[in-house]
This record gives C-alpha cells, structure tokens and sequence, in this order.
C-alpha cells in the first residue's frame, strides 16, 4: 500500500511540472524515475517512450503504467497512471469552473512563453543524455536523423515511424548475424 | 448517469484509437463534439489553449475540460477515466509480453532500432516548440525576413538555460521551469 502511495505521488509530481504535452515530460521523468528513485534505466524509459508512441493512448499515461507495472504490477500500474493525471485533473476543473477567459490572461501567457524558452533547453540536454545510450553507431544514428527529419516535415503517424525502425533493426542485426555465419 | 456512461464510453474510444500522443485526440474531439452537440469549435479552441497553458498531458487535460463542460466535475474524472483505460490495459498486455520475450535476442533487435526512433520523434517535439517559442510566426507573415522573426530574447533565455543545466547536473528540472515562468513575465513587462 505504501509502495502504491509513492508510485502516485512520484508520478503525480511529474504530472504536475510537465509543460507542453508527454514529449516534455522526458526531462522530468529522466530526473525522477531514473535518477532520483531508480525505478528504471535510461535503455527501459526509451523503450518505454517507443512503444508509447504505437500505442493508443496518452504517451504519458502509458510510460506510467509501464513503471507502475515494473514496479508493483497491475495495481502498481493503475496507482502510477492516476497519479500523472491528478493534477491534470484538479487544475483543468478548477480553471473551467472559477477562472473566466484563464488563457486570454497576459501573466499567464508570458509566464508559458518563457516556459516553453525552458522546455526545449531541459528536452534537448534530455535527448544529449539519452542518445549517449540509444543512439550507438551510423546506423542508429542514421534511424535517428531520418525519423526527426521526415516527422518535423510531413505527417505522418509516430507508429509508422516506430514500426518501420523496429524493422530496421531486425533487418540491420539479423543481417549481420547471417553474414557471420555464412 | 447514462450521461457519465456515454461521457466514459466516447472518451473511451478516442483513447483507444487516438496513437500518437495528446494532440492525437484533437481530431477525435472535433467529431464527438459534432455528433453529440455537447460542445462547439469555440469550446475546443479553448481547450487547446488552456491545455496548452497548464502543466500535465495535453490529451488528459482536453478530456478534463471536455468532460467538465458536458457533465461538471463529475464529468471531468469521467472522461479522464474513459481516456486512460484503453491505455492501461494495452500497455499491460505489452508489458506482459515484454516481460515474456525481453531477452529474446529478436526484441532486443527491434529495440535497437526502436530507441534511436523514439528519440528522434521526441527531438521532432522539440522542433515544434522550439518553432513556437523561439520563433514569432506573426512577424515573419509581416517582414518576411527571418533573422527579424527571431525571438532574441527567448533565445537567450533558452540558451542560458541549457547552460544551466549542463553546469548544475544537481538542480532539479523544475527548478528552470519556475525561474523561466518568472523569467518570461519579466520579459514581457520590460521589452513589451
């Protein structure tokens, strides 16, 4: 029980300073979950991260049921997953039901502009710290050149993007493996 | 009640079809609005702008204020509950196989191009913030001059930041939220 209660309070903490969607929360979980309490390694929150990107779903919501999965199983998984949406939940009610035209505030748009200036600093050093693991060789560096560039410019579903790089490495690996061995 | 159960039912689906992150649900949102009548455009404009100004998932906080208008704060916990059971229960069955297959030499193929992948999508993210943060859309429409549609202040702000964080690995990230929050109101009141 007190271990589900750490789970939701650890994920209701990143819930509640992640700005700017679940891609801006790597930062933060990077921070919480693997440094701070070692809940998982860099290689798992990536791993993570992929196949929240091909599932349904709210990327966040789903890296917190991995976690809370690894960590205590299924109720593990339901105390994480609630946790990061408390706070959502709490401040978007309050906001709807007391603070009239809340995004047309000035204070509050200057704050998020500024916010924003911050966020993509805390994602670029997050992607320096994890590509340090992920991205190993030409080829992975190559997966991750293409992916970036192909998804900043056309529309394409990320799951199209995971699954086709799923494949690259089967193909890449695989391959290398019969070359060996023939 | 029937309400709240066609509320955790149509948030349901979108939760279960929406692949891709927050912005994902956008278009689902849009339809339910039309089929049901329980909300218009107007309502969905706003929602995106107060997702975008609040901390949290973009696609939690469209369901929170979504369910919130259709139903009160009953309404709120409802649609975040439907948007989020699909997810828990898919991720369990892939964590179950995960669990299964993990050392399969296979899997671990496929996650050597999986994670490469997935940090590319996640610096593509950043593009799009950096864009809206770093770049004024209004003033390029209006000089066309890109090197005048850069935003020098944000820019500095960012860069500084980034050096802070390279420099003081111990300060927690939040710690660079709150002072850029402080930071950018600062901006504002003295450049306008």
């Amino acid at each position: 029980m007190k271990e589900l209660l750490r789970l939701f309070l650890a994920f209701a903490k990143v819930g509640a300073f992640t700005f700017g969607g679940g891609y801006a929360m790597l930062p933060m979980l990077q921070r919480e979950i693997v440094e701070n309490r070692q809940w998982a390694t860099e290689e798992e929150l990536m791993d993570y991260y992929a196949i929240g990107q091909c599932t349904p779903g709210v990327i966040a919501v789903n890296t917190a049921t991995f976690i809370g999965e690894k960590k205590k199983g299924v109720p593990g998984a339901i105390a994480a997953s609630l946790g990061v949406v408390f706070p959502s939940v709490v401040i978007i009610t309050v906001i709807a039901a007391f603070i009239r035209n809340f995004q047309h505030i000035e204070a509050v748009q200057w704050a998020f502009d500024g916010i924003r200036a911050a966020v993509v600093a805390l994602i670029v050093s997050a992607v320096i710290k994890l590509g340090k693991k992920s991205i190993v060789d030409i080829a992975t560096a190559l997966i991750f050149l293409v992916v970036a560039v192909l998804s900043v410019l056309t529309n394409l579903s990320p799951a199209i993007f995971v699954v086709a790089a799923g494949l690259c490495g089967l193909l890449l690996k695989g391959g290398k493996r019969d070359a060996a061995s023939a | 009640m029937l309400l709240l159960l066609e509320l955790f039912g149509r948030f349901f689906f979108v939760g279960l079809f929406a692949v891709g992150g927050g912005l994902a649900t956008l278009p689902f949102l849009q339809s339910m609005g039309e089929t049901t009548g329980w909300f218009g455009a107007s309502t969905i404009a706003d929602m995106v702008a107060i997702s975008e100004s609040t901390p949290g998932p973009l696609g939690v906080n469209m369901a929170t204020y979504v369910g919130f208008q259709v139903a009160g704060v009953p309404g709120s916990v409802v649609g975040v509950l439907g948007l989020i059971t699909p997810s828990v229960i898919v991720i369990l069955i892939v964590a179950l196989f995960l669990k299964k297959f993990r050392d399969s030499k296979y899997v671990q193929w496929a996650f050597y191009g999986l994670r490469a992948a997935s940090l590319g999508l996640i610096a593509a993210a950043c593009w799009a913030v950096a864009k809206l943060a770093l770049f004024s859309a209004d003033k390029f429409a209006e000089t066309g001059g890109v090197f005048q549609s850069l935003r020098y202040e944000n820019i500095i702000l960012c860069v500084l930041v980034f050096i802070g964080v390279q420099c003081f690995k111990k300060i927690h990230p939040i710690v660079f939220v709150a002072i850029a929050a402080a930071a950018g109101i600062g901006i504002h009141m003295v450049f306008g």
